[in-house]
């Protein structure tokens, strides 16, 4: 399993920001990159993410391999949108015909995805989950969806490790996955005895907090504060945003 | 399944987040807190068992299980979903935050629907015993909600701009095979769990 938070280790001011305005950071800045369709807006809102990557002083090599991952996608569309979307044609391709307007649909989807990609990682990867959960609560998100969040990241580890013990006694036992309704027993066995494993889990789970005194509440640590220089980045982001908005609606042409 | 950053439109986005808060919020409602850690760890062995990768003649499909999350989960499953597609953006980079909204509804509403589906076959069939008629539900099921989510994923990305339609008959195309693995798994184990452990498809 590759969950880890190796991004989470580090002493930058952007690790030090205070976790409720990096996800309002992030937040606003998604929605901008998400639903704004000026380039120029789209090539500074990937600088703004880049420039958060490299005062995290992130490891570049780690953060191109994560974004491998969407950018597979968008592989899937550069192959389809610029020779399907209706424009003036700007190169060929044996009888297919590339349009200018096409391959700029692209583009655009590709600077979206990945400034707020970026954006993610830089703040919200350099945050631990607890901290997130934290300020997600000060920030007015139910609390049964807070522990819910809680419990699940707590076990996912946990049920990896149980599913790795029962994969393996398969292995074991000489299990060769291939294509046929064996291997698909196998598997739906595994899956099923995966639940009831976990079910079982939770019961004891529940059982060892009432034995300790739950009473439908769990207690987070909350002890943010805001500094005077988180304050300054946050309101710097602000108004680079508002700088994005006024060039987006057309106030500002570059 | 999902759908990345990015590719929809503002509208596409808003609907699907307001219809994911919903869902959510219906959800909540109905959990008791007592049923938080059950929720929450079945939720987990899901997330696990999503990352399994079936074999498929020369490649492999990694396992949806949206159908099953329904019938074992009822309405919980949009929290569930959330939690779970808000961990797999933050821990493996997939999907996307604006995009959140409409991904949980891809994945939640065909599992609404089998959990539904199933569960008036469960109270048909309550009488006698009936393994292969529930395996028979569950199959459909697992099919079904495959076959729901390509077709919101297809619709969704055909509203934001009519040139992914080719793009979307891929995607229907290319998600046959991953509807029959789903189909066929989800009877496997929904047979198992009857035989072994039926409490957990009557629980929630």
């Amino acid at each position: 399993m590759m969950i880890n938070q190796e991004f989470a280790e580090g002493s930058t001011w952007v690790h030090k920001l205070d976790p409720r305005l990096k996800i309002l950071m992030v937040v606003m800045l998604a929605i901008i990159v998400a639903v704004g369709e000026s380039m120029p807006m789209l090539i500074q809102a990937v600088l703004l993410a880049s420039f958060f990557i490299v005062a995290a002083k992130l490891s570049w090599k780690k953060v191109l391999k994560r974004l491998l991952v969407i950018n597979f996608f968008i592989f899937g569309i550069w192959i389809f949108i610029p020779f399907t979307y209706p424009g003036t044609a700007l190169f060929y391709l044996g009888p297919l015909t590339a349009s200018y307007e096409g391959v700029i649909y692209a583009l655009r989807i590709t600077l979206r995805s990945n400034a707020i990609m970026l954006a993610m990682i830089a703040l919200l990867s350099t945050s631990e989950m607890t901290s997130l959960l934290q300020a997600m609560k000060q920030l007015y998100i139910p609390e049964k969806l807070i522990y819910l969040f809680f419990f699940v990241y707590r076990y996912i580890h946990v049920i990896a490790d149980e599913f790795s013990t029962l994969h393996n006694s398969v292995l074991n036992r000489g299990f060769k996955p291939r294509t046929n309704l064996h291997s698909y027993r196998t598997y739906a066995y595994l899956v099923g005895m995966l639940l009831i494993k976990s079910y079982d889990r939770s019961n004891r789970v529940y059982q060892a907090m009432l034995a300790r005194g739950f009473k439908g509440k769990l207690y987070i640590r909350d002890n943010f504060s805001i500094s005077v220089s988180d304050l300054l980045v946050f309101s710097a982001t602000v108004v680079l945003i508002s700088w994005f908005i006024m060039i987006e609606v057309g106030l500002i042409i570059i | 399944m999902h759908i990345s950053e990015g590719v929809l439109t503002a509208p596409i986005l808003v609907t699907g987040a307001v219809t994911a808060v919903s869902g959510v919020a219906v959800g909540l409602k109905s959990m008791k807190d007592c049923q938080i850690p059950k929720v929450a760890i079945v939720t987990a062995a899901l997330f696990v068992a999503a990352l399994i990768h079936v074999p498929l003649g020369p490649t492999s499909v990694h396992l949806v299980l949206n159908g099953i999350a329904g019938i074992i989960l009822g309405w919980q499953v949009f929290p569930a979903f959330l939690v779970a597609l808000v961990l797999q953006l933050l821990l493996f980079q997939f999907g996307g935050l604006t995009v959140l909204g409409v991904n949980v509804v891809l994945m939640a509403t065909p599992a609404i629907i089998c959990y539904y589906l199933f569960k008036s076959v469960f109270n048909l069939s309550r009488q006698q015993d009936s393994t292969y008629l529930l395996g028979g539900a569950a199959f459909i099921c697992g099919g079904l909600a495959i076959v729901i989510s390509t077709l919101i994923m297809a619709g969704v990305l055909m509203l934001a701009e009519d040139s992914f339609l080719q793009l979307a008959r891929v995607i229907i195309v290319s998600h046959l095979p991953v509807l029959v693995i789903e189909a066929v798994l989800s009877m496997l184990v929904v047979v198992f769990l009857l035989r072994v452990k039926p409490q957990l498809l009557e629980e929630f």
